[in-house]
């Protein structure tokens, strides 16, 4: 048994301690907004932010986690940067599936950077595919939550 | 929602469109909602007008959408025209799934067939959706006028209410009444000027579940005692299981099975990482007798060689062979193209349980009527026996549109070996998902010009040679004519460009990968090497590259309005800095047309897109912000293919895995990017795919327009 503690709730899973942190939170806490896109901190789509700081879930065994709090897409919202992206995200989505992720690491970029650059954003973001290439409207997203934040 | 009504066949009605297509409004809605969207249905009367919208007592208008919502904006675009024509306020509207139905949501282009592709959503559905929302808001009026005794013609309808004089009303409050309304032969249709919603930014009707993680796909379908699949698949093409051992395996707590299906050997087990570690312990030996053994390069060499013979004719103006053969120069280029993966973000999975007299299916669902046979016959089914349930993709480019139904069929032969009727989930890895084939086929092009003493071609000829997409198909019959593919020439045999002479052909050798249709088709290659040769040949003639253009497209207005206003936009002809270039190319695809106008940084070797201007002409823009978020992303699609993406072969085995070698664009790769819409009245034609062919070529001027250099081979990577 592991025990997780994931957006405030307790979790206890019965997962071996190498299963991937992805996977102890989509197939066994039945939380399936953090998606699976490429299972090797590739491309994103899996992040979650331990102790606040973003991690790619896929690559990270879920015992890492035990004793620390695991937020997800289903949590976000109760940080303020968190809510304030999914407020003006509405123009960015397309087909959405690597969104989840899109959106987790830009929370943790504008909690460490509250007015980020084009270049600031490209760099924190870069790790972040989508193939909808909704780029574009990502980078206006984020400048339009740290606008809203300011 | 069983207080639905259903009718007979006897009772539909016919509409007759202006294309000559009967429509049937059928009155019976699907008892099964999409999971896609929670659907509220829980009010006791329920007004269902026709197969495409129904009006619940809590005044919540349904759209049933017989498109796949895969990113490009259906749901919404799809909604906005049955609420134009009810006249609904669009908060009080919300959008479902329709299921597999040939009787009432085949795709109308298509003929007797369901599914999602070719751009075409919103353009079969125009008339058809027009009407659905005519006739509902014709009977919701019919009902307000008996109730309030006054004629019909004096009721207002406006965002969702229904008014006379001092009266007013809401839809749900006369459902009981509509009901009891004829349904209209002929509803009248708005005069486009009224419209208040059609060519309005709305938000979008998927992104609220999109942001907070409550969207589903099917990735992500939880039901009462599901297992899930992994597959081992061969590691060549055509190769097959010749043996198993799957002890190991098999003493894996939480794995159910271990079962050989035709395409591989499948691990079932109680969740995904039990299914793959077991996977990875399996012991399997191949036989690799029948299967594909070739290298990229040498593809490419038996292409070489049959560019040299004759092709399959797929278009011949005037004589341009004999053109070119007495020509004193004639400017010629080879170029290549190579496998593209599609790699959308969310692997390809499916869910079905197999109930033994029937199946359901949960999917992200792009080809329903064939999916729904191709299951069915895994089974021993009736087709009818097979319900679809159509979830949210996450993305697909073509590639859950699969002339085969590979991944539904491979589901299906694990459900039916199972011995506990349960649902699985199939779940492939980003490995399993880039390795499978069914790419973008590779191609090689030749294209040879002379010029008249104007410098103007004269003569063009463009032959091609890449494996056919629809060959083997049960699309065959209509898309393959006189040995021609159509989606293997589309782009080179509409060249719109004004030539005497013009000669294209086609090869279609048979080789062991499969491969299909990706973002834009046979675009994706035939935009490329026209619009980079065109570009060629107005350097060799010292002209313009957008005057040279217009000079040829005398005939295509269209083609070239998009091309006036990007270069109007983007300040064609100012001045460009040193280690800067700026391109433009041209192109319509799926009836709409596209033009781009890139610049770029050089740098060494290394090169940058700063900033990308695009036009588009796509008829009326149902919803102009989603014409727009299509434009970017389509480029951005596209861009990839000249940055980066490629797929190779080493002796038949795939090289690329995962995206740290098949490499597509990210945000840092992203221009600055503005889109222009060309007012238009005509009826809409597509967006999803027309402008992810335009930006590579527009690139490939632009960076010749920097460096001198022409970019035969894609991906260019390096300068």
């Amino acid at each position: 048994m592991i025990k997780l503690s994931i957006n405030g709730s307790e979790y206890q899973l019965d997962v071996a301690p190498d299963t991937p942190l992805l996977w102890a939170i989509r197939d066994h806490a039945k939380l399936t907004g953090t998606k699976f896109g490429c299972g090797s901190a590739l491309c994103g789509a899996c992040t979650v932010h331990l102790d606040g700081q973003p991690i790619r879930s896929c690559s990270t065994p879920v015992s890492i986690a035990e004793g620390k709090n695991v937020t997800t897409i289903e949590g976000i919202g109760e940080t303020k940067e968190g809510q304030v992206i999914q407020e003006v995200w509405d123009d960015v989505v397309q087909c959405g599936y690597c969104q989840s992720g899109q959106i987790m690491s830009a929370a943790a970029l504008l909690k460490g950077n509250p007015n980020p650059s084009d270049t600031d954003i490209d760099n924190a973001m870069t790790g972040n595919v989508c193939r909808c290439n909704t780029y574009h409207r990502v980078r206006k997203g984020i400048h339009a939550a740290a606008k809203k934040l300011s | 929602m069983n207080e639905i009504r259903t009718i007979n066949r006897r009772d539909f009605l016919k509409f007759g469109l202006a294309a000559g297509t009967g429509l049937a409004l059928g009155f019976h809605i699907p008892a099964q909602a999409s999971e896609s969207t929670a659907t509220t249905a829980t009010a006791n009367a329920t007004f269902s007008p026709n197969a495409f919208l129904y009006i619940n007592a809590d005044n919540t208008v349904t759209v049933i959408s017989k498109h796949l919502e895969m990113g490009q904006g259906a749901y919404t675009g799809l909604a906005t025209i049955v609420a134009e024509e009810l006249d609904a306020a669009w908060g009080q509207v919300k959008v479902v799934g329709a299921p597999a139905d040939h009787k009432r949501y085949n795709n109308l282009f298509w003929g007797p067939a369901q599914g999602t592709g070719g751009s075409t959503a919103i353009a079969n559905s125009w008339m058809q959706l027009r009407q659905a929302g005519a006739a509902a808001r014709s009977m919701l009026v019919s009902a307000a006028a008996e109730q309030w005794k006054v004629p019909a013609a004096e009721i207002t309808v406006q965002d969702g209410k229904v008014s006379h004089g001092d009266q007013s009303t809401t839809f749900g409050e006369l459902i009981e009444a509509a009901n009891k309304q004829a349904v209209p032969a002929e509803p009248k249709l708005k005069d486009p000027a009224q419209f208040r919603l059609i060519g309005k930014k709305l938000p979008r009707k998927d992104t609220n579940g999109k942001v907070n993680g409550t969207a589903q796909f099917t990735q992500d379908v939880q039901l009462p005692d599901m297992l899930t699949a992994v597959v081992k698949h061969p590691p060549l093409f055509g190769a097959t299981v010749k043996s198993v051992d799957d002890t190991v395996a098999r003493k894996i707590a939480g794995v159910e099975d271990v079962i050989t299906i035709p395409s591989g050997v499948a691990v079932v087990a109680q969740d995904f990482w039990t299914a793959k570690k077991a996977r990875d312990v399996l012991e399997i030996e191949w036989d690799d007798s029948k299967a594909f053994k070739l290298s990229t390069d040498d593809i490419f060499n038996q292409f070489s060689e049959l560019l040299n013979g004759k092709g399959a004719v797929a278009r011949d103006d005037g004589d341009a062979v004999a053109e070119l053969e007495k020509a004193e120069q004639v400017i010629t280029a080879d170029y290549r193209f190579p496998y593209l993966a599609h790699a959308a973000m969310e692997p390809l999975n499916c869910v079905i349980h197999y109930r033994g007299d029937e199946a359901e299916v949960w999917n992200g669902e792009q080809m329903h009527t064939l999916d729904q046979a191709m299951v069915a016959g895994v089974f021993g089914l009736q087709p009818e026996k097979v319900t679809i349930n159509m979830l949210y993709a996450g993305g697909s480019f073509g590639r859950r549109a699969n002339t085969k139904s590979d991944y539904l069929v491979e589901t299906a032969h694990i459900a039916k070996a199972l011995k506990k009727q349960v649902p699985v989930k199939l779940v492939w890895t980003r490995e399993d998902d880039m390795q499978a084939g069914w790419y973008r086929p590779a191609n090689m092009h030749r294209l040879s010009a002379t010029l008249d003493e104007d410098g103007m071609p004269k003569a063009w000829q463009h032959q091609l040679v890449g494996q056919s997409i629809i060959k083997g198909t049960p699309f065959e019959p209509a898309m393959i004519k006189n040995g021609v593919d159509h989606t293997s020439v589309e782009g080179a045999n509409n060249l719109p460009y004004q030539i005497p002479n013009l000669y294209v052909d086609t090869r279609s050798p048979e080789f062991g990968i499969p491969v299909q249709w990706w973002r834009s088709v046979g675009s994706t290659h035939t935009a490329y090497s026209t619009e980079t040769f065109i570009d060629e040949l107005a350097t060799k003639a010292g002209k313009d590259p957008v005057e040279y253009r217009l000079a040829l497209l005398k005939d295509h207005p269209r083609h070239a309005a998009v091309l006036k206003l990007a270069a109007e936009k983007a300040n064609w002809g100012s001045d460009v800095a040193e280690g800067k270039g700026r391109g433009v190319a041209v192109h319509e695809s799926f009836k709409s047309y596209v033009a781009m106008v890139a610049d770029v940084s050089v740098d060494g070797n290394s090169f940058k897109v700063d900033k990308v201007v695009i036009a588009v002409d796509c008829g009326v823009a149902v919803n102009p912000d989603i014409v727009k978020a299509q434009m970017e992303g389509g480029m951005g699609f596209g861009l990839a293919m000249i940055l980066n993406s490629e797929i190779t072969l080493d002796k038949g085995r795939v090289v690329q895995s995962n995206y740290h070698d098949y490499l597509v664009t990210r945000m840092s790769d992203m221009p600055d990017v503005e889109v222009h819409i060309v007012p238009s009245a005509e009826a809409p034609t597509g967006v999803g795919e027309p402008a992810t062919p335009v930006i590579a070529p527009a690139v490939a001027n632009a960076l010749a327009a920097a460096t001198g250099k022409r970019f035969y081979n894609l991906p260019v990577r390096q300068v």
